[in-house]
């Protein structure tokens, strides 16, 4: 099993001279064939149930409340955008902009704290520098709900419920394990011929850090930072918890996780599914952006992080 | 300057850069952490200022609620179905994606379009809990409307004026649920086996083709023992996963916080939940945490004392 994924051109090469061979190599040829049509088959179907879905629900929002309560499996007869619209002023353009405010300060706060204290763990060493490190790494190993309740509280105490600094500095908090493991193992591997060198040329330990070793660790950087705006901005439990109108206000600082359970409720009992779907298919898109430009990051990112 | 000066200097520097990190940490996660211990053995309300210490009150009382029991139960089925199915989907997926093609004269190798595949499938780990609840409360929709009764519907297999109730059937609930959270998962576990059988270097597999091994046997007798470190780490994740599931059930099923019909989908996360924010017991939820952990802390020392096999270094 040639685990090397070849280009289409050498494969196809490569198949040819495999097929004129068969009549040598036997039952291991066409066996090879059948497996192979059927692992084709079993690929695309699961594919196709991945997708469907998917698409089924963006078409919906084009469909009318009518249309989608009638069979399942029709297309839409107008196209109609409207639903977008409603969508957008129903909340979800509110949730959207809330949560890129809280994530604006939480992921580079979360990069900056991560990295600050991932380097110096990796490469000073200093009596308890191991306890430390495990401090920050057992983090991971907690389930969230053993801290929820000691956790609104203490937010409550600082007076930062439902505020957007409060769920910044918890995002931050909760990113913390995650974002040192990794970063410390980068740091780690980066050559100290450079740190040297810049110690000779007379830089001082926090301008080495800024200048010389937060650029080298870029590529490491870059993946932990994917990671944790895909993890804050899919947050469901931390807001649910903390992000509650506390003054039976309005859910003016709902993050779009809860703004679309938010809408889930209304829609149901305004009956107005597009609405829903729409609001769905908004906040759909942004991650299909990034995974899309940045799949080969996230893929490497998770094999480095898990295999190791 | 002195070595001294310089000793001096550098420990600014490193209590300066590790200041705001940890104070930031202690707060918010590790202090809460030990916190939810010391409140476990109070009957505090979390209106009130004053609370009792009532010992071992609460997890008395969390032995004989019938509600917790139930989800605890259904937090064990999920443990060993999850893990289970996810995993036997994604190891299959990943040997057809990496050894599916046809056989050539350089041996077993992927299937074309692979690179695709591993996009495709991925894609469901970057949304949302809440996007899936939303989507597939859709799907499970209990008329026409719904993806699944439609197609059951167009297919005969159902009666249009009877479709099933997904989510409100006692019976299948927890079920379609499970059947979200695989959906989930599978693509993310394909790629990580993915990546560890690509690392696992090539002449091993010759090797095995040389001495006329096929692929049922490479697989299980070369891929599969290579990749088992993968293996048990995925299911430590999907087991801490599996004791959660406090997302879908408390969106997709009906009830305060989830867990309907009449609690048949309820997991220990919604109960929590419910006690703390909505019956306001605080103290009691906190024992409900407790539970949860050492709950998730065994189960991870089992399944990775269970799966133990010795290790093969390549």
């Amino acid at each position: 099993m040639t685990t090397v994924v070849k280009a289409p051109g050498e494969s196809a090469a490569e198949r040819n001279g495999g097929s004129g061979r068969s009549g040598e190599r036997g039952n291991g040829g066409s066996e090879g064939l059948v497996l192979h049509v059927f692992s084709h088959g079993f690929l695309a179907v699961w594919a196709v149930l991945i997708v469907l879905p998917l698409i089924w629900l963006a078409l919906g929002s084009f469909k009318t409340d009518v249309q989608i309560g009638g069979s399942a499996l029709s297309w839409p007869s107008n196209w109609h955008f409207d639903a977008f619209g409603r969508a957008w002023t129903k909340g979800i353009g509110s949730y959207f902009a809330n949560t890129l405010i809280v994530m604006v300060f939480s992921v580079p706060l979360t990069m900056l704290f991560g990295s600050m204290a991932a380097y110096v763990l990796a490469r000073y060493p200093f009596p308890g520098n191991r306890f430390i490190y495990y401090f920050f790494v057992s983090g991971a190993m907690f389930p969230v709900f053993l801290a929820l309740v000691p956790l609104f509280f203490m937010v409550r105490r600082l007076d930062m419920l439902n505020t957007y600094q409060g769920l910044i500095l918890v995002y931050v908090a909760y990113s913390m394990p995650f974002t040192v493991f990794f970063m410390h193992s980068f740091f780690r591997t980066l050559p100290t011929a450079v740190h040297e060198a810049a110690v000779i040329d007379g830089a001082s330990d926090t301008r080495i850090f800024f200048q010389v070793m937060l650029p080298m660790a870029r590529p490491g950087l870059i993946s932990v930072g994917i990671f944790n705006i895909l993890g804050q901005w899919n947050q469901y439990i931390l807001p649910s918890v903390l992000m509650q109108p506390q003054t039976g206000g309005d859910p003016e600082r709902f993050m779009l996780t809860q703004g679309l359970i938010q809408l889930q409720y209304q829609m149901g009992y305004e009956t107005d599914l597009p609405v829903l779907f729409a609001g769905v298919t908004i906040a759909m898109i942004p991650m299909l952006v990034v995974y899309l430009s940045f799949q080969r990051q996230i893929q490497a990112g998770l094999t480095s992080a898990t295999l190791k | 300057m002195s070595q001294v000066a310089q000793g001096k200097g550098r420990a600014g520097f490193v209590v300066g850069f590790l200041f705001a990190p940890i104070a930031l940490y202690l707060t918010f996660v590790i202090w809460p952490y030990v916190q939810t211990f010391g409140y476990s053995f109070t009957n505090w309300s979390g209106q009130s200022p004053t609370f009792d210490f009532v010992g071992l009150d609460n997890y008395l009382e969390l032995a004989k609620d019938e509600v917790f029991r139930g989800a605890l139960w259904h937090n064990l089925l999920l443990l060993v179905f999850v893990p289970v199915i996810t995993i036997l989907l994604a190891l299959f997926f990943a040997f057809m994606l990496n050894a599916g093609g046809r056989s050539g004269a350089g041996g077993v190798q992927g299937v074309r379009g692979s690179g695709f595949y591993k996009i495709v499938y991925f894609f469901p780990q970057v949304l949302s809990l809440a996007i899936l609840a939303v989507l597939f409360g859709a799907v499970y929709r209990s008329d026409e409307g719904g993806l699944l009764n439609g197609f059951l519907i167009r297919l005969g297999l159902v009666d249009r004026m009877q479709p099933i109730e997904w989510l409100n059937e006692p019976d299948l609930v927890l079920w379609c649920l499970l059947l979200v959270v695989v959906w989930h998962g599978v693509g993310f576990y394909l790629v990580l086996f993915s990546a560890a059988m690509q690392s696992v270097p090539k002449d091993i597999y010759e090797a095995a083709l040389l001495d006329g091994a096929g692929r049922a046997q490479t697989f299980f007798r070369v891929t599969l023992p290579l990749l088992w470190d993968s293996v048990q780490t995925s299911a430590v994740y999907l087991g801490i996963a599996a004791m959660d599931m406090f997302v879908l059930v408390s969106t997709m099923t009906s009830g305060q916080f989830g867990g309907g019909p009449d609690h048949h989908s309820e997991v220990m996360a919604t109960v929590l939940m419910r006690n703390f924010l909505y019956f306001g017991k605080s103290g009691y939820a906190c024992a409900m945490g407790v539970v949860l952990l050492v709950l998730t802390m065994v189960l991870s020392v089992i399944t990775l004392r269970a799966t133990r096999r010795e290790r093969i270094e390549f």
